[in-house]
């Protein structure tokens, strides 16, 4: 006994080629797949393949589907984006949700009460402008606290989301003429502050949106002074320092990038999608889009793959529920195995599994 | 095997991902006898050990103790071998008494009963020599005091086997003497000794015998007496080096920095930095001696802007080409704006002066990113300096991307201090230039510190090892607890006086 080597170890293992890098993804998403086959044939007595069908389906069968998929990745996309340069900066922003609700909740604003006296084109510009600025203002308040006194920024941001929710509620009831509890869509009928059609197609506004913010943010941290700052600063505030960069400084002036992004995601979804508000407007996308950021590794480019990867996956959930009778949350589960076997495969791209060996002892 | 050998090592191998930290290295420690594990940083020493101590498992190998084969899975195994390891970094519960932490972790039976670990920790301290009040708190304790108790712990655990990591680097020359009579102590009672470490005189004084380990590899073990210095540097080092600091001396000399009065608090209302008064000038090389942790970081960062000076603190900066600035009330920014060339190596270098997940042009580019128009980086002029560092100083990387933190302490250091001189400083100032760094690259910032000083920069030398303070300063300067306690001249100073200074605050200053 007391010869006996441990018999599994973990040794590190930082070098891996990318193409192994890919490798191991692969093979965690066919591992998730077989694993999620056997769930649902064991629960539900369905031919996987059948499902997954159903799935691709549901993301797929018709152009106005693939324009949805499309529309949702962009939006999903524009939310992790945003979350991006506060990650750099090591400032955990969990506020994406109350980021975007407020700025929705400005849109609507300006829809409902400029719907009839201004040009379309205007509550446009404003609401964009306005939705920015309620996302700013929501991502300002714990950069302040978090630069003054050294508040959690994590506690502070998520606690801002339930102030962000209530202040839907409040407007909502305020808005809610038909004792509905709910707004219901904002001017069906002038589509004022909508979001037009462009070259006949009603989403290229949202992409065009969303592909010049992730333009922006990957320019802004790679190019510009500012973003080698938030580097400098995230790495180390020490360096930060003995650089002359003014932390607090940096602090407040990314939650404000970050939090006027998110504000704006709002506003894509407000005028460009629903054209209505509620609680449920941003839909937990605040928080996914924590899990895109952090798959893509803080690189914008690659979470158009995992923003994609991720609203594939929902909307397959959903066909699959409405396909198979099934519960929407057994098929979240789906979604769930999926994600967990990316993220352990992670844990394999930096270290690997030494077994003993058999013929020693 | 004959039975004096209490720890027989064969063919450990030790990789990490690509590094190999251990290559099929073979010795043995014997029983009645002090060993010197000598090695330069990243030679494997500590690795090698730390296998001992149930750290690390080797990838390959054998280790017997006492003649049998044996597996040690963690430090609970060590233990029970007698096997006892004191880690460069004391692992001791900062609120607890010394004596609750001698007992810490162990078996109800010695828990319980703290008269009785209390009597039989006395027995331990009177039979070694160890002056220890049981009833101190370790945050009480110096650096020292600390050290004492790992090694009373590790005694009282019932170690044959003592292995210590380094434990003369934070030391001052009175409290080695001492460490050192203690373990002579243990060594005639039967102990078997290892010392890890990288400096010669220690070797040459405390060790019988010294092995070597060079790059992940066994070199050679000799007897002691039957070696010398340059022998064993030339195993370590694996060429033939020189290990002279050539000191000249500048004539001409002019006022610098005249810092008067300058007092930091930090933020647990300690004066940190106490009243000091110093002028430093041009053409010099002035060492600051202390143990660590007395006021040396502090003081270096006050002058950087760093740090919040108290009221009647003064740091005035002359330059022939700026003229005359006060320094205190100015931010680290204003001093860059306004072109003050005053240069700082922090003790920290990925953590302060460099960022480690970026490569040489983004960290050359550190201070002065700020430079050019527009809202955009200008990472032209800082790639042209950065190749430039790269080639006079000699940096091993792959290229001027690749991440500083995944290079080699040395080069890292040396990116870091070719950027300070590169700007043409008036004054150059050093915390722990050579820390961690091998003999060759350590030699290289020397002569660079000197090569400044005679183009006529203003040097500060903050460092841990006397005698090359002592062979590098014009003039040394001792600092005990935040005070000034003396200031010396290198050329005539010895390190006796120089260790006094550091822990007797002299009386009326």
């Amino acid at each position: 006994m007391e010869n006996k080597q441990p018999f599994i170890r973990i040794r590190k293992k930082d070098d891996r080629p990318l193409w192994q890098q890919i490798l191991i993804k692969v093979i965690a998403i066919i591992i998730a797949l077989i694993i999620s086959a056997l769930f649902i044939n064991l629960i539900t007595k369905l031919n996987p393949i059948k499902v997954y069908e159903s799935m691709f389906r549901g993301a797929f069968s018709t152009t106005r589907r693939i324009w949805i998929t499309i529309r949702d990745t962009a939006l999903l996309l524009s939310i992790a984006v945003a979350l991006t340069p506060a990650f750099k900066l090591k400032f955990w922003n969990t506020g994406a949700e109350g980021q975007i609700l407020v700025g929705g909740l400005a849109t609507a604003a300006m829809m409902i009460y400029f719907g009839d006296k201004l040009p379309s084109a205007v509550i446009l510009i404003c609401s964009m402008v306005l939705s920015a600025l309620a996302g700013a203002l929501w991502g300002f308040l714990p950069a302040l606290f978090k630069a003054k006194y050294n508040t959690n920024e994590t506690l502070f941001t998520l606690m801002m989301n339930y102030v962000g929710i209530q202040l839907v509620e409040f407007f909502v009831d305020v808005w809610d003429k038909k004792q509905s509890h709910s707004v219901g869509v904002i001017n069906p009928n002038t589509q004022a502050g909508w979001f037009p059609s462009v070259f006949g197609q009603q989403y290229i506004l949202n992409i065009i949106i969303v592909a010049a913010v992730t333009i922006f943010v990957f320019v802004y941290l790679r190019y510009s002074k500012h973003g080698y700052e938030v580097a400098v600063t995230g790495e180390s505030e020490n360096t930060a320092r003995y650089t002359g960069i003014n932390v607090p400084g940096v602090i407040i002036r990314t939650m404000l990038i970050s939090g006027a992004i998110c504000g704006l995601a709002g506003f894509t979804e407000v005028a460009g999608i629903s054209h209505t508000i509620s609680t449920k407007t941003s839909g937990g996308r605040g928080f996914t889009a924590i899990i895109v950021t952090w798959l893509a590794k803080l690189n914008p480019i690659i979470m158009v793959i995992y923003s994609f990867l991720i609203v594939f996956l929902d909307k397959g959930a959903i066909q699959i529920a409405s396909d198979f009778n099934l519960n929407e949350y057994a098929s979240k589960i789906i979604t769930g195995i999926l994600l967990f076997c990316i993220l352990a495969s992670e844990f394999f791209t930096n270290y690997e599994i030494v077994f003993r060996h058999k013929e020693e002892h | 095997m004959d039975n004096n050998c209490a720890v027989q090592l064969t063919n450990i191998t030790k990789s990490f991902g690509p590094v190999v930290a251990n290559e099929n290295v073979s010795f043995d420690i014997r029983k009645h006898e002090v060993l010197a594990l000598l090695g330069e940083n990243g030679s494997g020493k500590t690795t090698i050990m730390n296998m001992l101590a149930g750290i690390y498992y080797p990838d390959s190998g054998e280790i017997y103790v006492n003649g049998n084969l044996v597996s040690i899975k963690d430090p609970k195994d060590a233990y029970a071998l007698g096997i006892g390891m004191i880690h460069q970094h004391y692992k001791l519960i900062d609120v607890f008494s010394a004596l609750e932490n001698i007992v810490l972790g162990l078996k109800a039976e010695g828990k319980k009963d703290l008269s009785m670990a209390r009597e039989k920790v006395s027995e331990i301290c009177s039979k070694y020599g160890f002056e220890m009040d049981l009833d101190m708190k370790v945050y009480d304790m110096t650096v020292s005091q600390k050290q004492t108790l790992e090694i009373i712990k590790v005694l009282y655990r019932g170690a044959d086997i003592l292995i210590l990591d380094e434990p003369t680097a934070v030391l001052t020359p009175q409290e080695t003497a001492r460490l050192f009579n203690i373990l002579r102590n243990m060594r005639d009672d039967g102990k078997a000794i290892v010392i890890i470490t990288h400096k010669l005189n220690e070797v040459m004084e405390i060790s019988d015998r010294v092995t070597i380990l060079r790059k992940g590899q066994y070199i050679g073990t000799v007897n002691t007496a039957e070696t010398n210095p340059q022998q064993l540097t030339e195993m370590m080092v694996g060429e033939k080096i020189t290990l002279d600091i050539k000191r000249d001396l500048v004539e001409e000399k002019n006022l610098r920095l005249e810092v008067k009065n300058l007092t930091v608090i930090n933020n647990e209302n300690k004066r940190v930095v106490d009243d000091v008064t110093f002028n430093l000038y041009s053409g010099e090389v002035l060492g600051i001696a202390g143990i660590s942790g007395s006021g040396q970081k502090e003081l270096l960062e006050a002058i950087m802007g760093l740090q919040k000076c108290e009221p009647g603190s003064s740091v005035v900066y002359y330059s022939t080409a700026h003229g005359v600035h006060e320094l205190v009330g100015l931010s680290t920014q204003e001093i860059i704006e306004h072109g003050l060339h005053l240069a700082f190596v922090p003790e920290d270098r990925l953590g302060m002066g460099l960022v480690g997940n970026m490569g040489m042009t983004d960290n050359v580019m550190l201070k002065r990113y700020r430079k050019g128009p527009g809202p955009f980086l200008h990472r032209e002029q800082p790639h042209q300096t950065a190749v430039k560092i790269k080639e006079e100083l000699d940096v091993q990387t792959p290229d001027l991307e690749y991440p500083l933190r995944k290079l080699s302490g040395g080069n890292v250091q040396k990116v870091l201090v070719g950027r300070e001189i590169n700007n043409k400083p008036t004054v150059l100032m050093t915390a722990y230039a050579v820390r961690g760094l091998d003999i060759n690259t350590s030699y290289a910032i020397y002569n660079l510190l000197n090569e400044q000083k005679k183009r006529g920069v203003a040097v500060v030398y903050v460092g841990e090892d006397l005698d090359v303070l002592l062979a590098l300063s014009d003039r040394i300067m001792v600092l005990c607890n935040g005070k000034v306690n003396g200031i010396l001249d290198g050329r005539t100073a010895n390190k006796e006086e120089v260790g006094l200074l550091m822990t007797h605050l002299k009386e009326g200053e």
